[in-house]
């Protein structure tokens, strides 16, 4: 006797699906939940900061920081730029605006977004003259980007050279430390799961996936692109931007290996493609990270053997895994 | 002062060549990603030191040994990572850069960092050439640089492993019709890329000490030397590394030595906008880049 798994739709999923006519408050919650509860987690988290430690409210700072990276590389990957390189990104939003409050003294209610808009004009305009490559070549391109303007960096000793700036000022105080952040990620994630969906988002989705398709519908798909990539930037120096003034430091870090592998990697552990998945991700490895801070630089061998492990054994993801649990039941039937 | 310039613009451009070559093979002329190229290359660095300094093994069967194990190593790789994700560009892209990096980072853990990493060179000694003095090392690189991109050129063009190593890149369906064996040609195409690696590393290493850093600057070099010269063609990889190379020595000599590293940017960005196919290449132009 054989047997074979067969999934099917949950009930309450068709119920739910199609019909906007709930009919129970069960029905509502399938369908609130997943949304809200997320978003409630992580609004309360920083008011616990009494019972979990300050030291895990500043874990919450630099996840939210790598989960903003992860989704603008997710929203790359959606229009099929595959980046390598996210720590340009990080890097750039975190010297702008670094050096606008070191040369003059600005506060970071200013510097922050100037930072974060500067940063994005910056990235796209270096990025405009590769954006006509394709996949593999646009990746190379941006894996040597960060690795170039460190060298840069390094070896004109402009921007404080080695040593970087520091005493720059810090934020006000603690709640605008733990709440920009997370509201950032929020706005971020619900807004690129909106406007993927919306026609916008199609055209996007277009280009990923048959270029010339939609440059035969009469649509310049290297201004997309290039929106698409100011957008992403944006979302990648904003975290750039508010770490620089969170450390009260900016400095070649700024460009580190960590910053392109640590997003890459959540995305892939995610789910590329769905901005949840990213961001789950990210809530799962800069924790992990944070525990096994004590290996050091060992720490990034470890994220590529996760990221190699993904690739090869579960290209899918752990969002689409649990989506598929959520919304389906699995059960054993009779072959023949 | 212009003899010294020729001569040494020569000598970086042979090394150019030569930490771009096995890359070239694998990627450029056999479309198959081999982004741990970096990590391959210290790896065979730090190996040859561990076999000279551990177990005291001769120079010269280090370097056999080290080049063979490398080149096995490459063999596996693909049996183990890419040969699951074949055919998805970006996958193979991701998993080889994750394993390069794992390398690399691996030996930054396990205290590679120090000064005393470098390895011995082939033979001591300097002679003058023109009123400009050039060590032994230096001629050996030039030597055998030279020879490794005509043997590449004859490799690719009259040996059958070469031919299918071009076959499975330009198109694969055919050649695995004409019974060129796909995934085998690849596995091969990785190894002798990863070999290569392993023996530029050998010569040029010596020049300085083995740091890990060299490793993501070598995967920059070479994509940098293939992206200008054409992924697919070999006398691109020369024509590119001398272009390279010289604006390097020139930059060097008469702007300032910071600016040396902003040649290859500027070079990757200026080839890809006025001829994104590379000075060289011939096909995959329509295809994979515009």
């Amino acid at each position: 006797m054989k047997f074979r798994k067969e999934r099917l739709d949950r009930g309450i999923k068709a119920r739910c699906e199609d019909i906007f006519a709930l009919s129970s408050y069960r029905e509502i919650l399938y369908l609130l939940l997943p949304r809200v509860l997320p978003v409630v987690l992580l609004l309360v988290f920083p008011l616990l900061k009494d019972i979990v430690g300050l030291y895990w409210e500043k874990v919450l700072v630099i996840t939210c920081a790598i989960a903003l990276l992860s989704l603008s590389w997710d929203w790359m990957a959606s229009v099929g730029l595959i980046s390598l390189g996210q720590a340009l990104f990080f890097g750039v939003g975190a010297y702008v605006t670094g050096s606008l409050n070191y040369a003059f003294k600005w506060s970071p209610l200013l510097t922050i977004p100037l930072g974060t808009l500067g940063g994005a004009l910056i990235c796209t305009l270096l990025l405009i003259p590769v954006l006509r490559l394709r996949g593999v070549y646009f990746a190379i391109v941006t894996l040597t980007l960060p690795l170039l303007l460190m060298r840069f960096i390094e070896t004109t000793k402009i921007l404080g050279g080695t040593e970087g700036l520091s005493a720059l000022t810090p934020l006000p105080n603690l709640w605008v430390e733990l709440y920009i952040p997370v509201f950032a990620l929020l706005l971020c994630l619900f807004g690129f799961r909106r406007l993927i969906s919306e026609d916008y988002g199609l055209v996007l989705q277009g280009i990923r996936d048959n270029d010339r398709a939609v440059m035969s519908g009469a649509i310049n798909i290297y201004w997309f692109k290039t929106e698409a990539v100011f957008l992403a930037a944006l979302v990648g120096s904003f975290p750039g931007a508010f770490m620089t003034h969170y450390y009260q430091f900016v400095g070649m870090p700024a460009f580190a290996l960590d910053y392109s592998i640590l997003p890459l990697t959540a995305s892939v552990l995610g789910g590329v493609g769905t901005f949840a998945g990213p961001t789950i991700g990210a809530f799962i490895l800069v924790p992990l990270s944070e525990v096994l801070r004590a290996f050091g630089t060992l720490r990034v061998v470890f994220y590529s053997a996760i990221l190699i492990i993904c690739i090869v054994g579960l290209p899918e993801g752990v969002f689409h895994f649990i989506r598929r649990k959520y919304h389906q039941f699995e059960r054993m039937v009779e072959v023949g | 002062m212009l003899s010294s310039i020729l001569i040494y613009g020569l000598i970086n451009s042979v090394i150019l060549a030569l930490t771009a070559i096995g890359f070239s093979l694998t990627f450029g002329i056999s479309g198959v990603a081999n982004f741990a190229y970096g990590g391959f290359y210290i790896l065979s660095g730090f190996l040859v030191w561990m076999l000279l300094h551990y177990l005291k093994f001769p120079f010269l069967l280090a370097i056999v040994v080290t080049v063979g194990a490398v080149g096995l190593l490459g063999f596996i790789t693909y049996w183990v990572i890419l040969s699951r994700v074949r055919g998805i560009a970006l996958s193979e892209v991701i998993a080889t850069f994750a394993l390069g990096v794992g390398i690399l980072e691996l030996f930054r853990y396990l205290g590679f960092v120090t000064y005393e990493f470098t390895l011995p060179y082939l033979k001591k000694g300097t002679i003058f050439l023109a009123g400009v003095p050039i060590d032994y090392q230096r001629l050996f690189i030039i030597g055998i640089g030279l020879a490794l991109v005509l043997f590449l050129y004859f490799f690719t063009h009259h040996t059958r492993i070469g031919l299918s190593f071009r076959g499975i890149a330009q198109n694969e369906r055919t050649a695995i019709s004409l019974g060129i064996r796909s995934d085998r040609t690849a596995a091969l195409s990785l190894a002798f890329g990863c070999a290569m690696g392993a023996l530029a590393a050998i010569l040029i290493l010596p020049l300085g000490i083995i740091s890990i850093n060299t490793g993501y600057e070598v995967l920059l070099i070479a994509v940098a030397v293939g992206i200008v010269g054409g992924l697919e063609s070999v006398s691109g990889i020369l024509i590119a590394s001398l272009i390279l190379g010289y604006t390097q020595v020139f930059t060097g000599t008469y702007l300032k030595p910071e600016w040396m590293m902003v040649v290859y940017l500027a070079a990757i960005v200026l080839v890809l906008t006025i001829k994104p196919s590379g000075l060289f290449g011939k096909f995959k132009e329509l295809e994979e880049r515009v």
